[in-house]
């Protein structure tokens, strides 16, 4: 990375190509930007820190000498507790069983209305993508009641669901967050396609290439930065929504890690390290995710927020 | 749009492959989302405790009347989702907003900082409510121990108090939302033509000037959608404060029209048309910011 004046005459971030060296010695104002900056990121950790700050000191050690103390002991014996004595992978394991189908679909079906509204010249075109747009800004309170009923209708094979309904099972959860996210993909996607040039699918036409090869080989892998950045998110709120699993499913044990997590409170309330740990360990999944696509992120946010 | 395939030169595989793609997402979306959305609609007229469908009797406007007149926790409900939205769009927007400029600049770190900042909203709401509460304990949380609050006397009540709580939580909400803003502003400066900023500079313009009359204007599609992602998130604020109120049932100074919803929906009481007929009041407000948003961001393909 560069550093740059900080002064209008400079050229300064310009965009994608890289501004002059401005030499060995900074400016003022570069440090008191990094002063801000650093300050407001430490302030935006400290509830974090504080979190496993508590997490790694005993129960015992907290009770004793309060928790705005310094530790007698640290260690991962919370963690190590939270994993063992609650169910946390299995519960982990519903967390996966629910946001990896739920994402993919969501990516592939939004993939293909943005497909379907943004290179072909249908009538309704633009109807469709804001009935799928507005879908997604619909609060979630205003869909509950008859949602619960219609899952209590729709009858499932034993084999997809116990309960054999839509009801309390993790397809029903599946179902509704691929057809409630659907819209807000969309939207970006279409965006997205918009910019990829109409003559690269126009060539493959000419050469008798059917719609479906243009859209699993032409496509699909021009949008990957769009994708990595609506993976990021949707797997993000996916993995963190528990409206649905509290409203839809019944079963405690079916529920996504998200939602059993307020179970471990009610059962470990006493705890409070306990719970922080357990709290923590919940959240490294998404933080594994945002690390991994972290650089596609930005990028792919890009093109869809902006070249509308 | 006149370059775009016409639908006259498909072949019958072609046109299969397209009603299928659009086939099968718009099920979804009318079944699992409009349909109930409507349903709500009609169940707002209606008195029902949510068991058995031959229970639902028609009212008309009753639960409206009664909402507005006769339901105590209904206007602090709306008083507190207007603070909602005003301190959202005064504090944290802004700020997101400029640490996006600042973060912008190409400095060293830059990716820390906007991990550090972006972080709270890769959390979960549970992880979230739980770090707030220990911070927010009376007697055992860091802000009190901090403000040496937490011995016998000065024990403030952040989450009890019905004049605080609701700024307690206000902290919480901002401490996620700037991140997010950030990120999408952020995304957005990084598509602005760099050719717009040398202009600027050319022309003499100053930072604040740059920023005021050249970078801002021409980011206003996602100035549209911070707009919307500020009004529609004061409207649904639902999550953190179920959290840090400890569940259903709204705790005075916190209610909100969606736990108003929720506690006659999912509430023992089952008061269904009632839940519905505030779900409605919370839906025409959503589509009315609904609509300016479809309307900003899809004019100009009609032209």
């Amino acid at each position: 990375m560069t550093t740059t004046v900080e002064r209008p005459a400079s050229r300064t971030g310009t965009g994608r190509r890289r501004p002059p060296k401005s030499g060995p010695k900074r400016p003022p104002s570069t440090i008191g930007r990094h002063v801000l900056l650093g300050g407001i990121a430490l302030l935006w950790l400290v509830p974090l820190l504080w979190a496993v700050y508590t997490s790694l000191r005993s129960y015992e050690d907290t009770a004793s000498n309060g928790y705005f103390s310094l530790p007698r002991s640290f260690g991962l014996d919370n963690f190590t507790d939270a994993w063992t004595q609650s169910g946390m992978p299995h519960f982990f394991w519903n967390s996966v069983l629910i946001t990896v189908p739920a994402v993919l679909g969501t990516l592939l079906f939004s993939a293909a209305v943005a497909f379907f509204v943004s290179r072909f010249d249908f009538r309704f075109n633009l109807a469709l993508l804001m009935l799928f747009t507005a879908g997604n800004l619909l609060p979630a309170q205003v869909l509950i009641t008859p949602l619960y009923r219609l899952y209590l209708l729709i009858p499932l094979p034993w084999w997809m669901s116990d309960s054999m309904l839509l009801y309390d099972s993790m397809w029903g959860l599946i179902a509704i967050h691929i057809a409630y996210q659907c819209g807000f993909c969309t939207f970006v996607l279409s965006n997205y396609m918009k910019t990829i040039p109409k003559e690269i699918t126009e060539a493959a036409q000419v050469d008798g290439a059917p719609v479906w090869r243009q859209f699993f080989q032409i496509i699909l892998p021009l949008c990957r930065p769009a994708f990595a950045a609506l993976a990021t998110l949707e797997s993000i709120w996916i993995y963190n929504d528990f409206f649905w699993p509290l409203t839809l499913v019944d079963t405690g044990d079916k529920r996504p890690i998200t939602s059993a997590l307020a179970n471990l409170q009610g059962a470990y309330f006493t705890n409070p390290n306990l719970i922080a740990a357990g709290a923590l360990m919940t959240a490294i999944p998404t933080l594994l995710v945002y690390f991994a696509l972290q650089r596609q992120f930005i990028s792919g946010l890009t093109i869809g927020s902006s070249k509308g | 749009m006149s370059s775009a395939t016409s639908p006259g030169r498909l072949s019958r595989g072609d046109r299969l492959f397209l009603t299928l793609v659009i086939g099968l997402p718009l099920l979804a979306l009318l079944v699992f989302v409009w349909l109930p959305a409507l349903a709500s609609i009609a169940l707002s007229f209606t008195t029902w405790d949510g068991i058995d469908l031959s229970d639902i009797h028609w009212t008309g406007l009753e639960n409206y009347a009664q909402i507005f007149t006769n339901y105590p926790p209904f206007w602090p409900a709306v008083q507190h989702n207007v603070i909602w939205l005003l301190f959202t769009a005064l504090l944290p927007t802004p700020f997101g907003i400029f640490l996006a400029y600042q973060l912008d600049r190409k400095i060293r770190f830059t990716r820390v900082y906007q991990t550090a900042i972006f972080l709270p909203m890769v959390l979960s709401l549970a992880v979230v409510g739980f770090i707030w509460e220990i911070i927010y304990n009376p007697d055992t949380g860091l802000l009190n121990s901090v403000l040496g609050a937490a011995g016998a006397g000065g024990h403030i009540d952040w989450l009890g108090n019905p004049d605080l709580n609701l700024w307690a939580v206000l902290i919480a909400s901002a401490w996620r939302h700037t991140g997010y803003i950030m990120i999408l502003y952020l995304a957005g400066l990084k598509s602005v033509d760099p050719a717009l900023r040398e202009a600027a500079a050319l022309d003499g313009a100053g930072g604040r000037q740059t920023f005021l009359k050249v970078i801002f204007p021409a980011l206003k599609p996602v100035n549209v959608i911070i707009l919307v992602v500020t009004v529609m998130e004061s409207l649904r604020a639902f999550d953190i404060v179920y959290v840090l109120g400890g569940g259903t049932g709204s705790k005075p100074g916190m209610e909100l029209l969606s736990l108003l919803i929720t506690d006659n929906i999912v509430g023992e009481a089952g008061h269904i048309g009632y839940g519905s007929a505030l779900a409605v009041i919370l839906l025409l407000v959503s589509l009315a910011a609904i609509g300016t948003f479809l309307v900003q961001t899809f004019r100009k393909e009609d032209r």
